[in-house]
């Protein structure tokens, strides 16, 4: 019980955290609020679909901005991407670096490119660590019995 | 307020309520993650849904393919069409057209939900007949407003179809 109740602590700390420092935003309490009994995995499943995305665009984008002439339109269209499945789950900081990141392509900016590359990959690795641990002390807690309130 | 314009009609086309039936909305877009979102919103909803991951897929869906009747197709329980915007291949908008231009579905509503507030897109899409222009995420707050509106229309070629012909 003492367990349960510690874990519910963590769990609310970290949350709140996450949405403090900007990770996540209220996108993220709308995927809790449709989640129920009939799907009691659906913000994992989400937001694991959104890791796949993003892993495969990143990979995408650094292949695109290593060519020789760079197809800025494939580039773009690829930020664009990953700027709708971050909005889509709240992923706040990561989609807040994909502005610039079109602006730079639509400038033709490699320079500018490669380094919006960097901190997005920056911060998709920084939200999806936090994100994992948040599931992970929500299963804790469900195998020491107890049970997480949606926000 | 969330969105970017207000609709041009209330669905209300015909006075038939629909009654006990949940409303079939099919929902268009290329994003699985999208897809998964928007269909989770509308059976939460009580809505039923089909999804289709292209405008080709979709107008297949509902009869409108190369060579197609709708006889077989799903044209006829549609009450919603909600697609987003930005899609390869044919985009929203495209697909939009296509449902006005058809004798059987122009009178199906269609939305289109985007992640980008572009005032021309906006205004193209109500011209050619959207009945509204959603941004995206959809938030519960929208889909239930759809589904308000929703119940004061009834597609009025559901039930013709059925017909032997």
């Amino acid at each position: 019980m003492d367990v349960v109740v510690q874990l519910q602590r963590q769990l609310a700390d970290h949350t709140a955290s996450l949405f403090h420092e900007g990770f996540l935003n209220d996108q993220f309490n709308q995927l809790q609020q449709l989640q129920d009994e009939s799907n009691p995995d659906f913000v994992v499943e989400v937001v694991s679909l959104f890791f796949e995305d993003s892993e495969r665009l990143l990979n995408e984008l650094a292949k695109a901005l290593e060519q020789q002439a760079v197809d800025y339109k494939k580039v773009d269209a690829h930020v664009h991407q990953l700027k709708g499945s971050s909005s889509s789950i709240g992923a706040q900081r990561v989609q807040g670096v994909c502005i610039p990141f079109r602006n730079f392509c639509e400038e033709q900016n490699i320079e500018g490119c490669l380094k919006c590359l960097q901190q997005v990959k920056h911060e998709y690795s920084l939200v999806k660590n936090k994100l994992e641990t948040l599931f992970k002390l929500e299963q804790q807690l469900i195998a020491a019995g107890g049970s997480f309130p949606t926000l | 307020m969330r969105m970017a314009s207000s609709s041009s009609s209330s669905f209300s086309s015909a006075s038939m309520a629909l009654g006990d039936e949940k409303p079939h909305v099919l929902a268009v877009d290329d994003s699985l993650l999208d897809r998964k979102l928007i269909e989770k919103l509308l059976t939460n909803s009580s809505c039923k849904v089909t999804t289709a991951e292209n405008g080709q897929k979709a107008l297949e869906l509902l009869g409108l393919g190369d060579g197609q009747h709708t006889l077989n197709s799903i044209a006829s329980k549609v009450n919603l069409i909600i697609t987003d915007y930005c899609m390869p291949g044919m985009t929203g908008y495209e697909l939009l057209k296509k449902i006005k231009e058809s004798p059987t579905m122009k009178d199906i509503p269609v939305v289109i939900v985007s992640s980008e507030n572009v005032p021309t897109r906006i205004k193209k899409c109500l011209d050619e007949g959207a009945e509204e222009f959603m941004l995206k995420p959809l938030q519960k707050s929208d889909v239930n407003r759809l589904r308000c509106q929703l119940t004061k229309f009834s597609n009025p070629h559901k039930g013709m179809l059925c017909m032997g012909r």
